[in-house]
This record gives C-alpha cells, sequence and structure tokens, in this order.
C-alpha cells in the first residue's frame, strides 16, 4: 500500500486537498474514537458557558417559559448590594485560607516524619491508615464530626479530663468556632493524602547528600532542616502557588452538611449562595450572576498564579 | 581513646529517641485517624436509647443490632443499596471505555485532530460554567431529572484523567503500534486488542478514582431526583438523616427522659444514621486494601506529568 500511494505520488503530484483528504480517510479510526468524546465535552463542559448569558437577563421560574428580557448588569448591582454574597466570600476566602495553611503545613509536617522512618512495614502501616479518610464520602466524615464534636462526645470528654475546658463545648452550634472545624475536618481528611505528593519528592533527593551532611556533622534536626526542606523546596512553593489559585473555592460538601441555622453567618460560602438562590428560589439569572463571579475571579487567580509559577521556576528555583 | 566510645554514645542515644517520638507521635495520628471510624462501628452497635446519653468509645456499651434490623427491614435501604452499585458499575465501565479511547486517540502523534481536541478537553479543566448553568442544561434542555441515567451520563468522561492514561500509552513502546500497523490492524483493533489491555495498571488506577467518586456521590440525587424514592442512593440516604439529626443534636439533650419513657423502639436516629454509615463506607473499606498499590502509583504519574 505504501509502495503504491508513493508510486502514484511520483507520477502526479496530488492537489494539498486531496492529500489531506486522503489522510483524513486513512485516520477514521481515530476520529470515530475521539470526536464523538470532543461532541460530548462540547455539550457538557462548553454549552453551559452559553448559560452565562442568563447573568444579565431576569430569569427565574416565572420568566423561563416566556423568554427572560436583557438587563444589562442589573443582576450583579443587585449582587454587590447584596449583604449574604458579601458574607459568603468572606466565609469562602477565610476557610479556603485556613484550609490552604492548616492543609499544607499538616502534610509537609507528616511527610518528614514518615520520611524519618526506617521501618518500611511500620511506614507503609502508617501511610495505608492515613490514606483512608480521604476516600470516604463527606457526608459520612460529616457525621463521624458530629459524633465527635457533639456536647457530650469524645472531645469534650478528653478536653474536660485533661482541664482545657470547665463545661462541654457547644462545637457545632457557635458559629465562631465554625471555620476551624472545617480546618480540622478537612486536614483529618486529607493530610495522608496531601503528603502523598512530598513523600515521592522526598524519596528523589539523593541520598549521598544525607551522608555528606552526617560526616560533616549534621543531627538529624540539622539533615531535616538543610538537606530534606530545600528538597522540598520547589513542589512546596509550585503546589503553594496553584493552591493560592484555588482561593474561590473552600469546598461545598462540607459547609453545608455541617452548617445550620445557629452557624449560618459562617458557614454559608458562596457555593451555598448559588443554591440557595438558584435552586431553592429560582433567581436563575441572579444565582449565575454570582457564579459567573466566583468563576471569573477563579480564572484569574489561576492564571496569575500559573503565571508567578513559570516565573519563579525559570528564575529562583532552577 | 576513651574519647571515641563517648563521642559514640550521644549520638547513639538520639538515634533511639527520636524513632521512638516520631514512631508515637505517629501512632497518635492513626489512633486519630481510626478512632472516629472505629467509634461509629460502636455507637451503631449500641443500644439506642443508652447511646443518646453519649460516651461510646471504642466498644459499644449495651450491645443490640436493632439499628441494622431497623435498616434492614426497610425496603428502601436494599433499593438504596441497588441504585448505588448499578451507578458506580455503569459509570466506572462507560468512563473508562470513553477516557481511555480518547487518551489513545490523542497519544497518536500522526493525528491530525491531536492538539485541537487536546486542548478543547484540557481546558475544561479550567473553565467551569458552574452550578446553575450545568443544572439548566441536565434538568430543563436534557431532561435527565427524575431518571436513573442522570447519574450516568454527565460522568461518562474526565479529563484529568484521560491525561493519565495518555501518558501512560505514550511511555508504551511505539513499536507496538506500528508492527500491528504492518501486519494489518486498523486502530480500533489495535486500541481494543493490543493498548487496552496493557494498561491495566493505570485503568485500575483511573477505575478505582471514578467509581469511589461515583460510590460517594450524594449531591446530583438531592438536585435531580430527591422527589423520586427508588433512585435514592445510599449516600443520599445518609445524608438525609444526617441533616435531620444536624437539627435535632444541637437543640440540647433533653430528650433522653422522653425516649426512654416512650420505650417502644431500640433504635434512635443516631444508632441508625450510625449503621447507616457503616454500610455505605464498608464496600471502601473491603476494597480499599486491595487496590491501595494501584493508587500511589497511579498518583505520583499523575502528580508528575499532569
Amino acid at each position: 500500500m505504501m509502495i503504491g500511494a508513493s508510486r502514484k505520488t511520483a507520477q502526479r503530484p496530488l492537489s494539498s486537498g486531496k492529500k489531506l483528504f486522503r489522510k483524513l480517510w486513512a485516520q477514521k479510526y481515530l476520529m470515530l474514537m475521539s470526536v464523538p468524546v470532543l461532541l460530548y465535552v462540547m455539550l457538557f463542559n462548553y454549552y453551559p458557558l452559553w448559560g452565562w448569558r442568563y447573568a444579565f437577563q431576569n430569569l427565574d421560574l416565572s420568566t423561563i417559559k416566556k423568554g427572560a428580557a436583557w438587563i444589562g448588569w442589573g443582576n450583579f448591582e443587585w449582587l454587590f448590594k447584596e449583604k449574604l454574597f458579601w458574607l459568603g466570600f468572606r466565609n469562602t476566602l477565610a476557610m479556603s485560607l485556613i484550609n490552604l495553611v492548616f492543609g499544607t503545613t499538616s502534610s509537609v509536617l507528616l511527610a518528614i516524619l514518615l520520611n524519618e522512618v526506617n521501618t518500611r512495614a511500620f511506614k507503609r502501616t502508617v501511610q495505608t491508615v492515613t490514606y483512608l479518610p480521604h476516600f470516604l464520602s463527606m457526608v459520612i466524615v460529616v457525621g463521624m464530626a458530629q459524633n465527635m464534636f457533639v456536647t457530650d462526645g469524645p472531645v469534650n470528654g478528653i478536653l474536660m479530663k485533661l482541664g482545657i475546658v470547665d463545661a462541654p463545648v457547644w462545637w457545632l452550634g457557635e458559629g465562631r468556632y465554625f471555620w476551624w472545624l472545617v480546618g480540622i475536618i478537612n486536614v483529618w481528611k486529607e493530610v495522608g493524602w496531601n503528603s502523598i505528593i512530598y513523600i515521592s519528592t522526598m524519596a528523589s533527593i539523593d541520598p549521598t547528600l544525607y551522608e555528606a551532611a552526617s560526616i560533616d556533622g549534621a543531627g538529624r534536626f540539622q539533615r531535616i532542616l538543610n538537606v530534606t526542606l530545600p528538597g522540598i523546596k520547589s513542589t512546596f512553593v509550585v503546589l503553594l502557588i496553584m493552591n493560592i489559585g484555588h482561593l474561590m473555592e473552600a469546598g461545598f460538601e462540607i459547609q453545608y452538611l455541617l452548617g445550620n441555622k445557629q452557624v449560618y453567618d459562617f458557614s454559608q460560602t458562596l457555593d451555598i449562595f448559588v443554591l440557595e438562590f438558584g435552586i431553592q428560589n429560582n433567581k436563575y439569572g441572579r444565582a449565575i450572576a454570582a457564579g459567573m463571579f466566583k468563576s471569573v475571579v477563579g480564572i484569574i487567580l489561576l492564571f496569575g498564579a500559573n503565571f508567578v509559577a513559570k516565573r519563579l521556576d525559570e528564575e529562583t528555583l532552577l | 581513646m576513651t574519647a571515641v566510645p563517648q563521642e559514640k554514645r550521644k549520638p547513639k542515644r538520639r538515634d533511639i529517641v527520636f524513632p521512638l517520638v516520631n514512631g508515637f507521635i505517629l501512632c497518635v495520628l492513626m489512633f486519630i485517624t481510626l478512632f472516629p471510624v472505629l467509634n461509629t462501628v460502636a455507637i451503631s452497635f449500641n443500644d439506642g436509647i443508652d447511646a443518646v446519653r453519649g460516651g461510646i468509645g471504642l466498644w459499644p456499651r449495651v450491645f443490640s443490632a436493632e439499628a441494622y434490623r431497623t435498616l434492614l427491614s426497610d425496603k428502601l435501604t436494599y433499593n438504596a443499596f441497588g441504585i448505588s452499585v448499578a451507578r458506580t458499575v455503569i459509570t466506572t465501565l462507560l468512563n473508562i471505555f470513553f477516557t481511555s479511547m480518547l487518551a489513545f486517540a490523542l497519544s497518536r502523534k500522526e493525528y491530525i485532530l491531536r492538539k485541537f481536541i487536546t486542548l478543547a478537553v484540557v481546558l475544561t479543566m479550567y473553565v467551569n460554567a458552574g452550578l446553575i448553568p450545568n443544572f439548566l442544561l441536565i434538568h430543563r434542555t436534557l431532561k435527565l431529572s427524575k431518571s436513573f441515567w442522570v447519574y450516568i451520563i454527565p460522568t461518562m468522561f474526565s479529563c484529568f484523567n484521560m491525561i493519565v492514561i495518555r501518558t501512560y500509552i505514550i511511555g508504551l513502546p511505539d513499536a507496538l503500534v506500528e508492527s500491528a500497523r504492518i501486519d494489518g490492524a486498523n486502530d480500533l483493533r489495535i486500541f481494543w486488542q493490543i493498548i487496552f489491555p496493557l494498561c491495566t495498571p493505570v485503568l485500575a488506577t483511573v477505575a478505582l478514582f471514578v467509581a469511589v467518586g461515583s460510590w460517594n456521590q450524594w449531591f446530583d440525587t438531592q438536585l435531580y431526583n430527591g422527589s423520586k424514592k427508588y433512585l435514592h442512593t445510599l449516600q443520599y440516604l445518609l445524608k438525609m438523616k444526617l441533616a435531620t439529626s444536624m437539627n435535632t443534636t444541637n437543640a440540647a439533650n433533653t430528650s433522653v427522659d422522653a425516649l426512654v419513657n416512650s420505650g417502644a423502639t431500640k433504635s434512635t436516629p443516631v444508632t441508625v444514621r450510625c449503621a447507616i454509615t457503616v454500610v455505605s463506607a464498608l464496600p471502601i473499606l473491603i476494597v480499599y486494601p486491595f487496590l491501595q498499590r494501584y493508587f500511589v502509583t497511579g498518583m505520583v504519574l499523575g502528580g508528575v506529568k499532569g
């Protein structure tokens, strides 16, 4: 076949259109395998973007049948005056910042501790156990958290035994604890999982560096400080910047499931705001405006962070 | 000469102390990780009225399987379990099929549309229209609400997994595809008979993630199938139980006496909720140890290249 084709082209050069068609025909099965998936992605990922036009219309349950009217920036003007929106914005930022700080420090610490373990079996056991909560659903995790933090639960029991508190604390019903509870529960769920990337980075540190440090008289803590930490620096910085790109994502499930009326001022996030206005009150236009605001800020943060990460990669890290 | 052993002894003592402290910290960490899980199991096997008093640790105080009896006497529990299993199995199979198929097509360097489709698909990881536009598409445009297929159709493909699988395929020797092509096999056969079987390790990883994600999902049930009792999943049953107990646990604990006096049932919302938790977490706990070796390699693969 190849020979036949080349003889033909030698006789009479094919027009570029014919060449393209021939190539396309040769790849018909590749297209058969990829174009349906492309169409699927177009429908489920790109078509909804067209729904953003509703952010500029007064769309709700009553206008959706006969067609909504264009109202310009009306939805956004309403949004920026709405107290609940700014409440959600504040809570989203606060909780994602807490998650970022708690999550990063805890997983780096766990990775360092695991890196110092010499018994393989023990290391594997710790890893197996700490990865487990990552695979449990948030519904299960919040249920377990409820068992732990109820007023007569184990957490209050231990704290009272240790004399840290005198009377049981109402963890789930007081707003000022809510952000920190979310932070702690997220650490419990994800610390093992998030440490994987640091553990694998540490495993790739040249062991001769540790030997050299030992010969130079460095103790264990000095080795951690001067070999391990510099070894994970670039991974740490890149992940940190990437996480800054996700600051608008505080998670949705945990706040929605753990929140209740008493702590509403601290549990309501932008996602919950969108859900309450969009699905429960059918104010689609306003909810889409809020969602669009969140997406656009998220994209700007993400690309900004990517940009910074690339610059740092080139200039300071490599 | 005498100075040498002294010098040696000092770091040696440290070498014993640090691993001990480190091991102790990690043991405490494992305990903190496992305690809530075991505590939930203990509460689920405790007598309902007794459990309301609180203070149960790792072992039931008054043993009773009443919560499970209540749970298993309800036809909806079996139904929800069936729906959960069905959605997980079907979603995983279809998702693996379509995702790996695209991964193969986009791994072929000679493919004309490779760059365009890759860009179009990868961009979806960054651009998300948000909850309401997706809801309007599925609920109003496609009218998938109130049907089982709303669990399947929107989750048949995942971009991140596609990249992981594609990286794996690119790592396979090119000669496999070339020699098969010379033998006259077309791309469909090459994919299905040569590449797909060779991808088993990475496909196992990806399948685990897809399956866990599907099994753990409850929000789509709430959005689209909340009114259809026979389409509820286990996670959604649990979510409803959680929502009711979230409101009652905060209303103080004075109801113990009322519960004791009523004395009708021995299972209470708390123990039943814990029993559902155990039932819905059980499949993951069973599968988890076997698949553990797969997901770490897969995670590293995806983390490095993704």
